[in-house]
């Protein structure tokens, strides 16, 4: 079973992102960039379901820029075996991302397309269900335990209020939550090797997708501060405080 | 042009998320239709239709779609979609989960999680866990949108809207609903509570958790939040989790019992409008945000605010 994993390469996950002053989008010159959070957790899984045996090659894929070959030597440092980048300068909406997902799969074929459920940059948590509509795939979103077996997996997820399991025929997309599993650190001697994998590189326009954008930003600004509290120095003054001046008692 | 709402409901009612998604909806058009997709769903279809400015209910009644199948709200809502310039989804999990493969059916982008419509083609959203706000402007003819609840007001009721059953569309082939463990529980629902009452970290184990957040939450009449760590650690379930990658909440009064104010954690609550800190340490940053801190180490602090809310009358 091959599994593909699509990757995006995302501001580090502990930097505060800073508006730029012109209001044109967020500064992301010399500030830390990393895999996304979810994206590991996605890596992890595929490289789970390779050790128990279950899947025979992890391809890990990004779309973006020459530097997400460093997010995609990392998912190979992980355990995937080889990489592809599909390369462009532009930044993608999710749905170009699953159009251009969508002709990757066609060159691939994978069984299963396990991805993360959002990246921490555009929050628009979308990219795997549209993928999943367009290829006319059944979609498992917001994983927290995946099985397979046979031609089938059999999904965790979690939804309001609680947890649902689905089954869903393969292939089809996994999108994971926080609590499918605690991604590895690479070893010195995996990123070493990792060196050595092959990572192909592919131009965006080879494949001949739209990717015209079809949300355009006006501005990009900092949310309202709020504004200072105060400290209180009791139980009995809280109280005293949300009752008579807050008003929320 | 009309515009449709698809309702969050539980078959036997539409949940608040429904009415603020109305609310938002009312700004794009003044026709706004609303979706109750289930299954035993009429009683869910008449509280819908009971919403202020609704024209007309639609009523899709099948398993899959009282299940929550992505691959049953595209069958349903896709044939739809000639009759409206926008669709828009309350952005719970449920709705998160379906509303972008719609979107991607009609080969549109969606607007997710907006928090204000500036006009009928223009929204605000947050990005970078709230760290910023996007103004976009959509050039689709068809806009699918997510819709924060608690950015919006809840429309009223008072409304007397026709309810039409519509076809539910075939089920899901490739896709079987096998079980579900949903937490029952007498609490307000989290996101549409009017106070919350959240533990972190500092808690140590499920049972502390238990014993210090739950009483004083049943107290104030309060729903529970935990912050990611507790949530990570086991202390509470995933889905008390508040923050960027949980819930959203937005209540009248927020309460943070030992959670040191991790920036996800205050996207999933900084909006709301009164926050109450109590964490023994001086300088966690959930202090910056809250309106009232208390520095002093729970064990202490909560029996002493359980005594006092008593002696108000709580």
């Amino acid at each position: 079973m091959k599994v593909l994993v699509p990757v995006k390469r995302v501001i580090d996950y502990n930097v505060k992102p800073r508006v730029k002053p012109d209001n044109t989008g967020v500064d992301l010159a010399n500030v830390k960039m990393s895999m996304n959070p979810f994206c590991e957790i996605a890596v992890e899984e595929a490289v789970r379901l390779k050790e128990k045996g279950v899947a025979t090659e992890v391809v890990a894929v990004s779309i973006g820029p020459a530097q997400a070959q460093e997010t995609l030597r990392t998912a190979l440092a992980m355990g995937a075996d080889r990489a592809i980048l599909v390369q462009t300068a532009d930044d993608l909406e999710p749905l170009a991302v699953a159009k251009a997902l969508k002709a990757v799969v066609a060159e691939e074929n994978p069984n299963l397309v396990l991805m993360g459920k959002q990246a921490i940059d555009g929050d628009n948590n979308a990219t795997g269900q549209m993928l999943a509509a367009l290829l006319d795939w059944p979609q498992a979103a917001f994983a927290s335990k995946v099985e397979v077996s046979g031609d089938k997996a059999s999904v965790t997820r979690e939804v309001d209020g609680g947890l649902q399991t689905i089954e869903v025929a393969l292939p089809a997309i996994i999108t994971a939550d926080l609590r499918l599993n605690e991604p590895r650190y690479a070893s010195l001697p995996n990123i070493m090797k990792a060196k050595k994998k092959p990572l192909d590189t592919k131009e965006l326009s080879a494949y001949g997708v739209d990717t015209a954008p079809r949300l355009k930003v006006l501005k990009v600004t900092e949310p309202p501060k709020r504004g200072g509290g105060i400290k209180v120095e009791t139980a009995a003054d809280l109280v005293m405080k949300l009752k008579n001046e807050a008003g929320v008692l | 042009m009309a515009v449709l709402v698809i309702a969050d409901n539980d078959n036997a009612t539409v949940r608040d998320g429904t009415h603020k998604t109305v609310t938002a909806a009312l700004r794009i058009s003044s026709d706004v239709d609303v979706l109750v997709a289930g299954q035993g769903a009429r009683a869910a279809a008449e509280a819908a239709a009971k919403i202020s400015g609704v024209r007309k209910v639609l009523l899709a009644e099948s398993d899959a779609l009282s299940q929550g199948l992505a691959e049953a709200f595209e069958a349903v809502v896709v044939p739809l979609a000639a009759n409206y310039e926008a669709i828009l989804t309350p952005a719970t999990s449920q709705g998160k989960n379906f509303s972008p493969r719609i979107a991607a059916k009609l080969d549109g982008a969606q607007v997710s999680d907006i928090v204000e419509v500036v006009d009928a083609n223009t929204f605000v959203r947050p990005i970078y866990a709230g760290n910023a706000l996007e103004t976009v402007q959509s050039t689709d003819a068809k806009k699918v949108i997510t819709v924060r609840p608690t950015a919006f007001k809840a429309a009223e009721e008072g409304g007397s809207a026709a309810i039409e059953t519509i076809d539910a569309g075939a089920a899901p082939a490739k896709t079987r609903f096998v079980d579900q463990q949903i937490v029952k529980s007498e609490r307000p629902e989290l996101t549409a509570a009017k106070i919350v009452v959240s533990g972190g970290r500092a808690m140590g184990s499920a049972e502390e958790f238990q014993r210090v957040i739950e009483p004083l939450a049943d107290k104030l009449g309060a729903a529970v939040g935990a912050s990611r760590a507790a949530v990570d650690a086991g202390y509470a379930p995933n889905d008390y989790q508040v923050g960027q990658t949980g819930k959203v909440v937005a209540p009248e009064l927020y309460v943070a019992i030992g959670i040191s104010g991790a920036i996800q954690h205050l996207a999933g609550m900084k909006d709301s409008k009164i926050i109450v800190a109590i964490n023994k340490d001086p300088d966690a940053p959930i202090f910056q945000v809250a309106d009232y801190g208390l520095v002093a180490d729970y064990k202490t602090a909560v029996p002493e605010l359980m005594d006092e809310l008593a002696k108000a009358g709580k």
